[in-house]
Formats: structure tokens, C-alpha cells, sequence
């Protein structure tokens, strides 16, 4: 290990970082515009031009707030709850690819933080952890309106979780890999793998919904009942933290769905490209192409989300276990059949 | 025909509650017809009004900020006597009355007129009822057309002739059109 080599990483983390921060700030915006263009309004035009500043002055106001805390006993896990949610929704970059490679000072550079072996476990691993910023958050708010909407929140993103899980495994059995950046290099040639399992990228985007904690999947916020969900006791820059996590965990969503399922940063032409052109165009390209594909799924999660209302608590558990579980079950024997019968 | 059938506007619709089938129970099909309405939506025309920089056209009668007319010549019509103020069920108008000096008669059209005339918005409910009173026809809320903008101090709120009063071009321009007629 040279020094060289944590500079580099210690760079890329920093731009990754700052990317997703950049990307969750911005979608806060495209949220707000999407849900007026879809309901023919023109949405937020007033902070810079067309609302570009609008980020920032909500941000600020977020930040000028009044520094609320409820008469807890909990004071530490308080404030516990939104830094966990916060950390783990940024910490699952770490392992995407975001690209190929680039041929930078004489030297190749993995545009991956780190490629360890089990990316995806780690991803499983960190996601579910997210559940525990909601929960620590709901508990030590002291009101019972957060209770129940973290006891929501955790139920069913453990429910989820299965169906996510076991949609995967099909997947695996095909990649034959746990590693993101082999999973990505498997599909370049248009070799994606939305074309293999589309029932399972159907049930993972499904879950990817429910795990965001995403309309319709949204049971932990419902204002109807529970007020504001898991933050209400939450002001200034806590609460902004949680509702920062949600769009961070939405953009790192987005990102898996587009490497798992979507091909990464492959693009049709890719090798071509790649002889034709060399190596560094032709990964910036794949760069840009994969970050397409993410705004395609964040656009897409905001879409879903001012088209249909919030499911019902039961109808929610009767989708995650009696039907994407069995599903997902099906799609994994299925696809075992058909590998045993190809080869 | 049972009445639980009949349908007078032919609009009616049974409501069914039959179980629904496991790809119904998927909600799949459901949601990409949804997602299909409201994608169409994106690429329809905005409602949305841009106020400070568009406004909407008023409707001819609508009541909006009081002005005080002048007369074809341009003189204030209003002689003071009061009768805005006694009708108004918010007592939203004060007014002093005042004698015309001899060289004031290219401004006033009576003998007498009001030197301060004040309408407090924030109590007027614009209802009209000055407009109906007044003998002289001299102030109305419909010829403005401007709403009464919003502020942060209340006293701003007290609108005194140097906002009621009508431009003196505006009341030349009247003039000029009627004479053009
Ligand atoms: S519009 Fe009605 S409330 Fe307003 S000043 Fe005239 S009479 Fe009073
Ligand atoms: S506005 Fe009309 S009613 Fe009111 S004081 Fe003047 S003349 Fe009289």
C-alpha cells in the first residue's frame, strides 16, 4: 500500500461525498418541481432563476431554525437518531462503481471506493441498519405518535428486506458474484440484467420503494395519523437531517437499481467507444450514462410518489409477505430451472 | 328495473366488490395506467398564474381598492358630506370637511370638500355600500382595479387622498375619450 493510493482514495471519496450531498440536495427541488409539474403547477420559480437557489434557502432555514428538544429521558439517543440515519444513507456509496476506469497520471483509477468481495451483503447490511436512525429517533422523541410510526417504519422494513433479499438471490445465482463491480462488467453489451429478471428487478424495485420509506410505501410519515411520522418532535438542521436521509437513501437507491439491474455504467457501443476513442472518454461517458440512469429512477421514485396515495397498513403487509415473497421465491426456482436446463 | 339500478343522468356506477384476482391483488396494472395519467400532465400547460409579474383580468364589477373620482375637469367630486362613512358597517372612513376658497374652484367641484379623507383597509370589508351612498358619485371600487397589497405595518394600512385620489391624467384621459365618442 503506497500513499499514493490513499490520497486517490481519500480524493474520490470526497468527490463522492460531495456528489451525494449535491444529489440529495437537488432532488429535495425536483421533488418540489416534479409534484407541481404533475399537478400543472410550475413549482418553486422564485429563489435564482427558475428556483435553482431554492436548495440552499431551505437549507438555510433549516439551519436558522430554533434548536428544539422535547422533555426526553433520552436526550443522547435524540440525537443519536438522525446522525445514524444520515451516516448509513451516505455510507453505502462506498462500494458502488461508478465507473470503469480512468487512465489519470500514468497510473489506472478504479472509480469505486473500495471493491471488496461482498458489496452487495454490505449493502443489505448498512441499508438495514438505516431502519435503526428511524427507530432510536421515534423511541427517544417521547410521544407516541413517533413510537408508532419508528414500530411502522421497522416492521416494515424488515418485511421488505425478505422479498429484497431473496429477489436478489436469483440475480447472484446468475452473476455468480457478490461483487458490484463484476456484477457491472457481467453486463456490459447490453447483457443487462432487467432483460434476464424482470420479475425480480419488478419485486426490487418494489422494495427499494419500501425501504426508502417512499410513497406508497410511506406508512412512517403518514400525516393523517401520526402528525409528522417518526420527526415530529424534530426541528432545526435533526429534522433536516432525516429528511436529508431520505434523499440520499433514494439517490443511493436509485444508483444499486441502476447497477444491479440497469447495467451501471455500461452503454451500448461501450467497446467501441473504448477502441475508437480510448479509455478515459470513453468511461466519462459511462459515468454520465450511469448518472442518467439514476436520475431516471430519482425522477421516477418522485413520479410514483404524486401518482398514487399511501397504501393501507394491511394492504402493505398482505403486498410484502403474501405476494413479493412468494414471488420471489418463484423467480428464484424458475431461474434455477432454466440455468440446470441451459447448460 | 329495480331502483337500485335506475340511472336518471345515465352516469351512474355499480359499485363492485368482488375479490380481486392475484394480478389485480399486484396493483401493477393499476399503477402504470396511473403513471401513465400523470406523465401526460407533465407535458400539459401550467395554470399556474406568475401574480406579481401577471395578473389576472378583473371582472368589471369587481371591488378592489377605492378611488375618489374627479370630474371631467379634472376637479375632486367628493364635498365631505359624510354619508360613505355613515353607511359603512365596518367604520372604515374618517373624513374632514373643509370650505373652498375662492381660487380652489379649478380643484373642487362643491363648495365644500374633504381636506383628509382616510379609509382604514384592514376594517374595510368591501362590501360596496359607500359606493351605493355616495350623492355625488364619487367614490367607487370598481375603476381602480388594484387590490390592496399587503404590508407589515398596520398604519401603512390607512389609505389617506394621496392613494384614494384619482390620478389627475386618469381623469383627463376619461375627458378625452368621452369627448371622442
Ligand atoms: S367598501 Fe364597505 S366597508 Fe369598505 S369603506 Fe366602503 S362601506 Fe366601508
Ligand atoms: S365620497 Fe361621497 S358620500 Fe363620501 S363624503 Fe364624499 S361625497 Fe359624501
Amino acid at each position: 500500500m503506497d500513499s499514493t493510493i490513499i490520497i486517490e482514495k481519500g480524493v474520490f471519496i470526497v468527490i463522492i461525498f460531495a456528489i451525494t450531498m449535491l444529489m440529495a440536495m437537488y432532488s429535495t427541488l425536483a421533488e418540489r418541481k416534479i409534484a407541481a409539474w404533475l399537478q400543472d403547477r410550475i413549482g418553486p420559480n422564485r429563489a435564482g432563476k427558475g428556483g435553482i437557489l431554492q436548495p440552499l434557502a431551505d437549507g438555510l432555514k433549516l439551519f436558522s431554525k430554533e434548536e428544539f428538544l422535547p422533555d426526553t429521558p433520552n436526550k443522547f439517543l435524540f440525537v443519536v437518531g438522525p446522525a445514524i440515519s444520515m451516516s448509513v444513507a451516505l455510507m453505502t456509496s462506498a462500494v458502488i462503481p461508478w465507473g470503469d476506469k480512468l487512465h489519470l497520471f500514468g497510473r489506472d483509477i478504479v472509480l469505486q471506493a473500495t471493491d471488496i468481495d461482498v458489496a452487495i451483503l454490505y449493502v443489505f447490511g448498512v441499508l438495514s441498519v438505516g431502519v435503526y436512525g428511524i427507530m432510536i429517533g421515534g423511541w427517544a422523541s417521547n410521544n407516541k405518535f413517533s413510537l408508532m410510526s419508528a414500530m411502522r417504519a421497522a416492521s416494515q422494513m424488515i418485511s421488505y428486506e425478505i422479498a429484497m433479499g431473496l429477489s436478489i438471490i436469483a440475480l447472484l445465482m446468475m452473476e455468480g458474484t457478490l461483487s458490484l463491480r463484476e456484477i457491472s462488467a457481467n453486463q456490459s453489451g447490453m447483457h443487462w440484467n432487467v432483460f434476464y429478471q424482470p420479475i425480480g428487478f419488478i419485486i426490487f424495485l418494489v422494495c427499494s420503494f419500501a425501504e426508502t420509506n417512499r410513497t406508497p410505501f410511506d406508512l412512517a410519515e403518514c400525516e393523517a395519523e401520526l402528525i409528522g411520522g417518526y420527526h415530529t418532535e424534530y426541528s432545526s438542521m435533526r429534522m433536516g437531517f432525516y429528511l436529508f436521509a431520505e434523499y440520499a437513501s433514494m439517490f443511493i437507491s436509485s444508483t444499486i437499481l441502476s447497477v444491479l439491474y440497469f447495467g451501471g455504467y455500461n452503454y451500448p457501443g461501450m467497446e467501441w467507444a473504448t477502441q475508437n476513442w480510448g479509455v478515459n472518454p470513453a468511461n466519462i461517458i459511462g459515468i454520465v450514462v450511469l448518472f442518467i440512469k439514476i436520475c431516471f429512477f430519482i425522477f421516477f421514485f418522485m413520479w410514483v410518489r404524486w401518482t398514487i396515495p399511501r397504501f393501507r397498513y394491511d394492504q402493505l403487509m398482505r403486498l410484502g409477505w403474501k405476494i413479493l415473497i412468494p414471488l420471489a421465491i418463484a423467480n428464484i426456482l424458475v431461474t434455477a430451472v432454466v440455468m440446470l436446463l441451459l447448460q | 328495473m329495480s331502483i337500485e339500478t335506475i340511472s336518471l343522468s345515465g352516469r351512474k356506477k355499480e359499485v363492485s366488490n368482488k375479490k380481486m384476482s392475484f394480478l389485480e391483488s399486484l396493483y401493477l396494472v393499476a399503477i402504470v395506467k396511473g403513471l401513465f395519467i400523470t406523465i401526460k400532465h407533465l407535458f400539459t400547460r401550467k395554470v399556474t398564474i406568475k401574480y406579481p409579474e401577471q395578473v389576472r383580468p378583473m371582472s368589471p364589477v369587481y371591488r378592489g381598492q377605492h378611488m375618489l373620482m374627479r370630474d371631467e375637469e379634472g376637479r375632486e367630486r367628493c364635498t365631505a358630506c359624510g354619508l360613505c362613512a355613515l353607511s359603512c358597517p365596518a367604520e372604515a372612513i374618517t373624513m374632514k370637511a373643509e370650505e373652498r376658497k375662492p381660487d380652489e374652484k379649478h380643484l373642487y367641484r362643491e363648495e365644500k370638500y374633504a381636506s383628509i379623507y382616510e379609509i382604514n383597509m384592514l376594517r374595510c370589508i368591501f362590501c360596496g355600500l359607500c359606493e351605493e351612498a355616495c350623492p355625488k358619485q364619487a367614490i367607487y371600487l370598481t375603476t381602480s382595479k388594484k387590490i390592496v397589497k399587503a404590508n407589515y405595518e398596520r398604519d401603512e394600512f390607512i389609505y389617506g387622498k394621496d392613494k384614494l385620489v384619482m390620478p389627475l391624467e386618469q381623469a383627463l384621459n376619461n375627458t378625452k375619450l368621452k369627448t371622442a365618442n
